[in-house]
């Protein structure tokens, strides 16, 4: 399906070195995969544009001349004190405040990005650590491991991260340890179950009879090997998170305000909907594209790493 | 089986033990105040003491711990900081609305997200199946609150400039009371619900499908002549429904989390705004008594579930 044909591989590796055959890994096949899919090129994209966006935000307001926070009462607000629409003046409206939805959007994407990446980056790590000791160690200690992921998972997540963030206040620190405390027990559920089979293998095996301590069996051996499921989970824990923050400023519990954040601007937007629509559907549109691009992000990855498993899109015929 | 459902029974316990211990010490190591909220900015310390002492948080920690399990043991979970209403009488009046809300939702998901899945499977790479895939994708991404902005736009506002008052975009009316008007004013939130979770259903349903419809048995029926509904309805799905009585049994379980926000999008007096109202007001009562109502919530769905497997698939009815 997505293979080289045998005579363009043979030129590719006749280009190299004349007689040579040049050795594929399956990272490097992968990628190759990844490379040909369309989707994956056209969400990726989408990713590093709204990421441009965030990192260029402070050009970005500039060049337009309104600060994230800036409110302007005169003219970016109708007399009756309602948000005015797209204009020269100001791209994509204003909200309730006057203040540019545009500079706010690209700012708020800063925040997103922020919290999906970190939280993601921690729960992977912590995730990987946890289920890697659990699955190795195996005995008391995965036990408890275990069943403490278990538990973790059938918290019900949202309303202890709301009783987490009104007791300690909310900030952006607290919404990001909040998401990866409960996003980490369901990769380390995945790497636990996978280490204990790659646990048994001859390789593992070997390493142990040449003298390989724990730590080096675990991370040197094993952890590669887990590699292609953490990454497709991760790519798919970002979304998740960027929900999970948007929930959360949403209900008014996540970055504090003035600071601009999707969730917090469509939980503006919720008296206003009617007379402004410019006001929810820009926060919303970027809220969308991000976790959509991400989504898909992470499908493309899941096929490329394993081009067994079926797919709708190009799903083998029955 | 038995033994089987009493050590599931007996891990959800553990569960709701440690989630209840997690609350009360997460209310006592976080710096804040109960007694000045109820007392007002301007209590003088006397007043402060009094509330204190009232609501028996002068006293030391175990003791406190010791009181509060002592009670729930009895079925008491206290009264609200707040409002001083028995915490019982408070959710009791507010399950009915989340109970209707959960169940409808489910109910709609599961009608759409099987249906898309099973459909898919029958025909990959179909129109049916590309277009579930785009939708999957599409609910996958999006916060329960957009997809509820979303549909009062379009299915309240809309419409209404419109002259149509089909949809209300809030409010609750009792099912007793009236059960048209109960539907109509719940038919928002639950395709709130439905739409952000349907998705996960006709994945997982899709997947699973496509894998028992390879399987020899089902070669088999074809062979004997069965019609092809009745084998891919009464041969296939049953079977391969077994992932998606799991995945449900999560869903309904955490359903909760979802439901504070549906609630609080469309203004529906259930559980979920219950929980946001006294999260605000840190009412520890009423919030304990949320959270082990949602951790029950979660255990009795996993020994649902755990019983729906052997009724699906007697290959898996543990001996």
């Amino acid at each position: 399906m997505t293979l080289t044909a045998p005579g363009q591989a043979a030129a590719d590796a006749a280009a190299v070195l004349p007689g040579a055959v040049r050795g594929r890994g399956p990272w490097r096949l992968a990628w190759e995969r990844l490379r040909r899919d369309p989707v994956a090129i056209a969400s990726a994209a989408t990713i590093l544009l709204i990421a441009a966006a965030a990192v260029a935000a402070p050009a970005i307001a500039h060049a337009v001349g309104h600060g994230p926070d800036d409110q302007y009462h005169d003219i970016g607000l109708t007399t009756a004190g309602l948000p005015v629409g797209p204009s020269r003046q100001f791209l994509l409206g204003t909200d309730n405040l006057g203040r540019d939805l545009l500079v706010r959007i690209v700012y708020g994407a800063r925040i997103s990005l922020l919290v999906g990446v970190v939280a993601t980056l921690l729960a992977t790590v912590a995730g990987v650590v946890v289920g890697l000791l659990a699955g190795y160690l195996g005995g008391l200690v995965d036990l408890v491991l275990a069943r403490f992921m278990d538990m973790v998972l059938s918290f019900p997540y949202l309303l202890l991260a709301i009783a987490l963030v009104s007791v300690f206040g909310p900030s952006l620190t607290i919404t990001v340890l909040v998401i990866a405390f409960f996003s980490w027990a369901a990769i380390g559920r995945v790497v636990r179950g996978q280490t204990l089979s790659i646990r048994e293998k001859e390789y593992v095996e070997a390493s142990w009879s040449v003298g390989s301590g724990a730590p080096r069996v675990m991370f040197v051996e094993i952890l590669p090997n887990l590699l292609a499921p953490v990454l497709v989970l991760a790519t798919l824990l970002v979304p998740t998170a960027i929900v999970f923050e948007a929930t959360l400023s949403f209900l008014g519990l996540g970055v504090v305000p003035p600071t601009p954040t999707w969730g917090g601007m469509l939980s503006d937007s919720l008296n206003f909907y009617q007379v402004a629509w410019w006001f929810p559907l820009f926060p919303g549109l970027a809220l969308l594209a991000t976790t959509l691009a991400f989504n898909l992000l992470g499908d493309s990855v899941r096929d490329a790493l394993d081009p067994t498993a079926g797919r709708a899109v190009a799903g083998k015929d029955r | 089986m038995l033994r089987f459902l009493a050590r599931r029974l007996f891990f959800g316990l553990l569960v709701l033990w440690t989630v209840s211990g997690a609350v009360f010490v997460l209310f006592f190591v976080a710096p804040h105040d109960p007694a000045r909220l109820i007392a007002g900015r301007l209590a003088t310390p006397q007043t402060l003491a009094l509330v204190n002492h009232r609501l028996g948080l002068d006293r030391p920690l175990p003791e406190q711990y010791a009181s509060f399990m002592g009670r729930l043991l009895h079925g008491d979970l206290g009264y609200s900081y707040y409002s001083s209403a028995p915490v019982r009488e408070l959710l009791a009046s507010r399950l009915p609305v989340t109970a209707s809300l959960a169940l409808g939702a489910a109910a709609l998901w599961l009608l759409v997200g099987v249906g898309v899945g099973v459909a898919a499977a029958r025909r990959p790479r179909s129109l049916v199946d590309r277009g579930g895939t785009v939708l999957v994708l599409a609910g996958l991404s999006m916060p329960t609150f957009l997809v509820g902005l979303l549909l009062i736009y379009f299915l309240f506002f809309r419409l209404h400039l419109l002259g149509f008052d089909l949809f209300p975009a809030g409010g609750y009316v009792p099912l007793t009371q009236d059960p048209a008007g109960w539907a109509q004013h719940l038919l928002l939130p639950w395709a709130t619900l439905a739409l952000v979770t349907a998705a996960t259903y006709s994945r997982l349903t899709r997947g699973s499908m496509l894998e028992v419809l390879g399987e020899d048995y089902i070669r088999t029926a074809r062979s004997k002549g069965l019609s092809e509904s009745r084998v891919v309805y009464r041969h296939g799905l049953r079977s391969a429904l077994t992932p998606v009585v799991t995945q449900l049994g999560v869903d309904l379980g955490t359903l909760l989390g979802g439901v504070i926000v549906t609630e609080q999008v469309f203004g529906l007096p259930g559980l979920g705004q219950l929980a946001w109202q006294s999260v605000t007001t840190q009412d520890l009562p009423v919030i304990m008594g949320i959270v082990l109502v949602a951790s029950a919530f979660i255990v009795v769905a996993n020994l649902l579930v755990d019983l729906g497997y052997a009724l699906l698939d007697p290959r898996v009815r543990p001996a």
